[in-house]
């Protein structure tokens, strides 16, 4: 019951979504044929409108619009028009995934990794060292990571290639640098999550029952500390593999980051709205398998519909 | 003749911003096998801190064990290492916390909480761990044991919980049971409940038990042996007929006199003992309780007094037992009120 109500409000979601944008899009002064204009003929500009629903009235062009959406049915971009909208994610989406997928590992092994020993440390110098570690990931932005990247690993030590796809060489300095700031993100929130959860009384029920270090930091420890944590990891995720604008470009990944610009640079609808509506699936998808995994993870969660 | 459990002057720091606590100052006190000893005491009299320190569960820094020993079985705790200590916590000494709502680890099922300590102290396989855990709930009286035992902490009451945290502190069989303020958090029908419970447990384990409390009442119905704590020092110690029929301290008597009477139809006013207790960031050099004791003298406040023995095991550290000192009947006839 849960779920089906769930399932429901999700597709809501989308449908309000998908509309906004849509209609958003549509007030954006502009045209996708503007450059177009001068060098082709009316005829064709004619033609390429017709095929694009253009010429139809605003209500018309989303009845039709949701007409495909429903059918999974992107339409083609304008752009280039021999390509589907569906192709350009598929191609794209796999190498921003695969991307998304190392960096989110990447960022929960050692983010989680240095928010626990600086609170296992709590202001001793292993505390302080993570700490500016974790600063340095927040505060330096991606677009100077980079190229520092690049510098040092690929230019002078010739350890890692430059820039492009293709093995996965390619794709550990990419993933290093979309890795950082989330990394140092969780890091101080699992530090102060931990901080609090090494105060409460249950650590000291468990500490009188003669347990291990090990023990009593993993089972009682870690294991509560990690649930807050938890619950900003899921849009943290969907951000990482939908792909990023500018990681992708200075490493030149074939992804799917540079459609979310580009296509509102050239007004290309199409792409506009397959974007829009692949990025908040995502999110709203993961969110539901968030909660759901919270039933797992924090018993004192059940789900139900809910009365109001 | 050698005590189950002996500590002997036993002094414990804090290190704050403000300075350096006194917490515990100078504490001494045995407890024999079989046997329930009460220390009793005000907020911040240190109390709590004694028992931690028995516990080694004081985090050091910023505490600091100053001085003293805590012996048991002849041996002193406070010289074991890390892992050898552990080895006792939990298994030959553990301990009731005082707030059940907050005591048990929120996600992870009671009957695991109580299998983790069988687990780490016995040598025994899981299914039996689980077997010993089931008995433990159902000798703590809860029903069901069998489904109880695969539930949350959410989903059983305060008493409940308190139950729990005792099937949790006794599922070793320890030689010693801590209890400190065991039924603070819990409403009166159930702290009687709580407190038969542990006198039943003592006899059927043959458990000695460390009770704290700041509640005489409590003290009266359970305890065998008294120790009244305030401002870092146990001021008096006694039998529990001995603390209640003569007792022998001004702070004891303060204490009984604040009890509220319910017998009667007739109003009477609540009789607290005036002033605050000591700073122990700098604590007096005599006795602690001087500045609010009606009958303090002029030594009161230069020399800690030495322990007066008033009876079999009965001592009072008061300079009003010393020889010297003026009769108290002609102290309150000179004025002097008590209370």
């Amino acid at each position: 019951m849960y779920i089906v109500k769930r399932i429901l409000t999700m597709l809501i979601t989308i449908w309000v979504i998908a509309t906004l944008t849509f209609f958003v899009m549509k007030v954006i002064p502009g045209d996708p044929f503007a450059s177009d204009a001068d060098v082709l003929p009316p005829e064709v500009l004619e033609n390429m409108r017709d095929k694009y629903n253009l010429d139809e009235p605003i209500a018309v062009q989303y009845v039709l619009y949701l007409r495909d959406l429903v059918t999974f049915d992107l339409g083609y971009s304008i752009q280039s028009q021999t390509r589907s909208v569906n192709a350009i994610l598929a191609d794209g989406a796999t190498a921003s995934a695969l991307l998304g997928i190392q960096a989110m590992a990447i960022a929960l092994v050692f983010g989680l990794l240095l928010g626990i020993l600086a609170a296992l440390n709590h202001n001793k110098i292993i505390d302080y060292v993570s700490m500016f570690i974790a600063i340095i990931g927040i505060s330096v932005p991606s677009f100077i990571l980079a190229p520092l990247l690049i510098k040092y690993f690929a230019v002078e030590w010739g350890l890692l290639p430059v820039a492009s796809w293709g093995s996965w060489e390619h794709s550990i300095l990419p993933s290093l640098a979309l890795a950082a700031s989330p990394l140092a993100v969780i890091a101080r929130f699992m530090r102060s999550s931990m901080l609090e959860v090494m105060n409460q009384n249950y650590i000291r029920t468990a500490d009188a029952k003669g347990l291990s270090t090990t023990k009593l930091v993993i089972r009682h420890g870690i294991r509560n500390a990690i649930l807050p944590v938890v619950s900003f990891i899921g849009p943290l995720f969907v951000f990482l593999i939908t792909g990023t604008f500018v990681i992708e470009k200075i490493f030149a990944v074939p992804g799917i980051g540079r459609y979310f610009v580009d296509s509102i640079f050239n007004r290309d609808y199409p792409v506009i709205m397959g974007t829009t509506i692949f990025f908040s699936v995502i999110l709203v998808v993961t969110l539901f398998l968030i909660d759901i995994s919270y039933r797992f993870i924090d018993p004192r969660i059940k789900l139900t519909s809910g009365g109001d | 003749m050698t005590h189950l459990l002996e500590v002997n002057n036993l002094q414990v720091n804090f290190k704050t911003y403000g300075g350096e606590v006194k917490a515990v100052r100078d504490v001494s006190f045995h407890l024999d096998k079989g046997e329930i000893l009460a220390i009793v005491g005000e907020s911040g009299s240190g109390k709590s801190v004694t028992v931690q320190t028995l516990m080694g569960l004081i985090p050091t820094p910023p505490g600091k064990i100053k001085n003293g020993e805590i012996l048991f079985e002849g041996q002193d705790l406070l010289k074991l290492s890390k892992k050898a200590m552990r080895q006792v916590k939990g298994s030959k000494m553990s301990m009731v916390f005082q707030d059940p709502m907050t005591s048990l680890n929120p996600t992870m099922k009671v009957g695991k909480q109580i299998e983790e300590s069988i687990l780490t102290h016995q040598n025994v396989s899981k299914s039996e761990a689980k077997e010993k855990a089931i008995e433990m709930i159902r000798l703590v009286g809860i029903n069901n044991p069998q489904e109880r035992h695969g539930q949350y902490p959410h989903e059983f009451s305060g008493g409940m919980r308190q139950r729990i945290m005792t099937a949790i502190a006794l599922a070793c069989r320890p030689d010693i049971l801590i209890a400190d303020e065991p039924t603070t958090a819990l409403d009166v029908t159930i702290q009687a409940q709580v407190l038969d419970l542990m006198k039943d447990l003592k006899d059927d384990l043959d458990t000695s038990i460390l009770l704290i409390t700041h509640d005489l009442g409590v003290v009266a119905e359970t305890a065998e042996r008294v120790a009244v704590m305030y401002g870092g020092v146990i001021v008096e110690t006694g039998t529990v007929e001995e603390i209640f029929e003569n007792p022998r301290h001004p702070y004891t008597w303060g204490l009984l006199e604040s009890i509220p009477d319910v017998t009667g139809d007739e109003k009477k006013r609540l009789l607290p003992i005036e002033g605050s207790p000591p700073d122990l960031f700098s604590p007096p050099k005599g006795c602690p309780f001087a500045p609010r004791c009606k009958f303090a003298m002029e030594i009161c406040a230069e020399e800690m007094p030495p322990p007066f023995e008033a009876g079999d095991g009965h001592e009072a550290k008061c300079w009003l037992n010393d020889p010297r000192a003026p009769q108290v009947e002609d102290l309150i006839a000179a004025g002097r009120e008590p209370s």
